[in-house]
């Protein structure tokens, strides 16, 4: 089964002939990926051709949606465009909408971020400022290598892309069902517990890892989830122990933020929920080895 | 055209976040504003202020208290708190206390910051303090107000200790503060009957600048009544989004270039994600995720090697051409701490072959430059085209590389290279 992404999803990429769009389109298309289509309104009814795969671009997602039966869509448009990519995904209700773009402002992001939560959140957002998805040997949306690994039986979710790599790379002879980089933005769609939850009921994960880093409370919160709701063994690793420590600006954030943000704390957390936290990225492959008979 | 993902960018010096942990590793950048710039906004947005300038020498002071009526609250400006209670804020009576307030005051040292400059601001006789804010509920993915009647320096102990004291309503993105939402928050904060209103407006009007000015927060502290009844905002906070700068063009001139390290000036002059530490071990790394943790696995390490430490925080992004990779060591061999060098690169996009050239390529071109190439390099490349990246720097054969495989081993070999 694997969550949110199998070899039945059909893939649109929003931004699909710009630079980026290109290079990662081929690129998902190397790694199997069912792209049908791609949105560009200046450029509908044209085809993009990829190393002999024609694929067609369309006015709106809506349009691609209706004419391909697309059930994903990967995001590769400009920050300053982004907002409006979103909107436009989440007015279709296209299940799935992967936001690659990084350097979004958080004004923007809140409000794409509210409106698909008004219009009854029928659109899953993954990020921004994410590497994607992949679900090895199915479909790959967004930029994560794909030759890295293999199909397993590892659930992966991460805040960091180069962290994700790592851990799937360290983790390659075993192999995994999906992994997820849900991005380290201050706002983002699926979170941490969203891909516990997907990774407890899905029938083809045995083990998840989880990846966090310093800053907000999303680990903490994932530990309270993981102590009520998963049954699985959780596997995790927090980035930037020794990163330095931030100032005040004012008193606001100081009263708002109910966790320190440290790794220390993060970690501290997690393993109150039964997580067993790695020091390294090495020790975290190693701790989830040993539930697996590794 | 979207950057590709971890490719370096003209970034802000890297700051901090708003809600107070950490430095933020991840290129987000906050441009966290002085007290007379926050003025400025707030009086572009309508917001009620006191008329105030900033000056940087104290016979300045002379001609802005004239304009002022003579007197004049001397105010420092520093990007810190507690700044009244240590001296930072005088009363002058006329132009000539104003000089003298304002000589005692200009290079003040408060909580390590020098002070370089100074707002004069007009005086009112403030009957009330309260405070009020608008900000980012990261946990709750929206925007959140706060506000209380009872402000001033206590706000975190009345947070603390009477929460009730302190009202939080959650702003929705789209709908923003109307006028019926502004009096939600006044009248949850138990503002005055008589106040609602006005307080209400300041709301709206400071909403404008949260919104308009790509806030990530606005806060105001003390929101004042004068003995005539008049709210007015006599003290702001303002943090804005610098991911916002391609429609804010005017917040570039905000940011305060002096007080950057000259090492992060350098590398942000270069468009490099670099944040200086206090350490022996030179970094560089693709991803800001891998090289928080490479902080961390080298922090490991040297505890076993004369406890040194990361000398830096350097993200190269997904891109790493020779170019860059030149840039990064150069900002990193010219910092006078760093002992050695620890390169670690995880090729997913980027192409380890591509990242052994860019180091290759980067020492000849630093020695062509006549600059100091001394310091060992520990590299180890992992992913896209490891071997072939390997194998580029085995033939280079260059005195001052050497790889090792895993990033643990190389965090070590740094560390024990740095301790020596």
């Amino acid at each position: 089964m694997a969550i949110f992404l199998t070899k039945e999803s059909k893939v649109i990429v929003q931004g699909m002939t710009g630079s980026e769009g290109q290079k990662h389109t081929k690129r998902m298309l190397a790694s199997g990926t069912n792209i049908v289509g791609g949105v560009n309104p200046r450029k509908a009814g044209t085809t993009v051709d990829f190393e002999g795969t024609e694929v067609p671009v369309f006015g709106g997602v809506k349009e691609a949606m209706e004419q391909t039966g697309a059930d994903v869509t990967v995001i590769f448009v400009p920050e300053k465009f982004t907002k409006d990519a979103v909107i436009e995904a989440v007015d279709a209700e296209i299940p799935l909408a992967v936001v690659i773009t990084e350097g979004i402002a958080v004004h923007d992001t809140a409000y794409f971020w509210d409106y698909a939560t008004q219009k009854g959140g029928r659109t899953r957002i993954v990020g921004p400022n994410c590497p994607g998805l992949i679900t090895p040997g199915q479909s790959n949306a967004g930029i994560i290598p794909a030759d890295i690994t293999k199909p397993g039986r590892i659930g992966l979710v991460s805040k960091s892309g180069t962290l994700t790599y790592q851990m799937m790379y360290e983790l390659r002879d075993i192999g995994f069902s999906t992994c997820v980089g849900i991005g380290g933005d201050p706002v983002i769609g699926t979170t941490h517990i969203d891909a516990l939850k997907a990774f407890q009921e899905d029938a083809d994960t045995d083990l998840i890892v989880m990846i966090g880093e310093i800053g907000g409370d999303a680990e903490e919160r994932a530990a309270d989830f993981i102590k009520e709701n998963v049954t699985k063994p959780v596997v995790g690793y927090v980035a930037g122990f020794t990163a330095p420590e931030g100032k005040t600006m004012g008193h606001a954030g100081a009263i708002v933020s109910g966790s320190s943000g440290t790794a220390q704390a993060k970690k501290e957390a997690l393993e109150a929920a039964g997580v067993k936290v790695g020091k390294t990225p090495s020790e975290t492959a190693v701790l989830a080895r040993r539930p697996l008979g590794g | 055209m979207p950057r590709a993902p971890w490719t370096p960018r003209p970034r802000g010096t890297p700051t901090l976040t708003n809600d107070r942990e950490t430095t933020d590793l991840r290129g987000r950048t906050r441009v966290d504003l002085f007290e007379y710039q926050a003025r400025d906004l707030f009086a572009k947005h309508d917001v009620p202020v006191l008329a105030g300038e900033v000056i940087e020498t104290p016979e300045a002071a002379r001609g802005v208290a004239e304009r002022l009526g003579g007197r004049a609250v001397v105010k420092a400006q520093v990007k810190t708190g507690g700044r009244g209670k240590a001296g930072g804020v005088k009363l002058a009576g006329d132009p000539a206390e104003a000089v003298e307030k304002a000589g005692q005051i200009l290079g003040m040292d408060i909580k390590g910051h020098t002070v370089h400059k100074v707002m004069l601001a007009a005086t009112a006789d403030i009957a009330e303090e309260y405070y009020v804010s608008f900000l980012l509920d990261r946990t709750n993915r929206t925007f959140l107000a706060m506000a209380s009647v009872e402000g001033g320096v206590e706000i975190e102990e009345v947070a603390a200790t009477k929460p009730e004291a302190l009202a939080k309503i959650p702003v929705d993105a789209i709908e923003g503060v109307t006028e019926a939402k502004a009096r939600e928050i006044a009248e949850a904060a138990k503002f005055p009957a008589e106040l609602i209103d006005q307080v209400a407006h300041v709301l709206v009007k400071l909403w404008d600048v949260f919104v308009r000015e790509d806030a990530l927060l606005v806060e105001v502290n003390p929101l004042v009544k004068t003995a005539e009844g008049k709210v007015i905002a006599l003290d702001g906070k303002v943090s804005l989004d610098a991911n916002a700068a391609f429609r804010q063009p005017e917040h570039e001139a905000l940011e305060d270039k002096a007080a950057a390290n000259p090492l992060e000036a350098a590398a942000k002059a270069k468009g490099l994600n670099y944040v200086k530490l206090d350490g022996q071990v030179g970094i560089i790394g693709n991803g800001a995720g891998l090289v928080m943790s490479t902080l961390d696995v080298v922090a490991y390490a040297g505890e076993k090697h004369s406890d040194v430490k990361p000398a830096n925080f350097l993200d190269i992004g997904g891109g790493a051409s020779a170019e860059v990779m030149a840039n990064g060591l150069e900002i990193i061999l010219g910092d006078p701490d760093v002992k050695s060098v620890f390169v670690n690169v995880f090729g997913g996009i980027t192409a380890c072959d591509a990242v052994a050239n860019g180091i290759v390529q980067a020492l000849e071109l630093l020695k062509s430059k006549g600059e100091d190439v001394s310091k060992p390099l520990v590299v180890r490349l992992d992913g896209n085209n490891a071997e072939l990246g390997r194998k580029i720097l085995n033939d280079a054969d260059h005195p001052l590389v050497q790889q090792v495989d895993t990033m643990d081993g190389a965090a070590d070999k740094a560390a024990e290279l740095a301790a020596n």
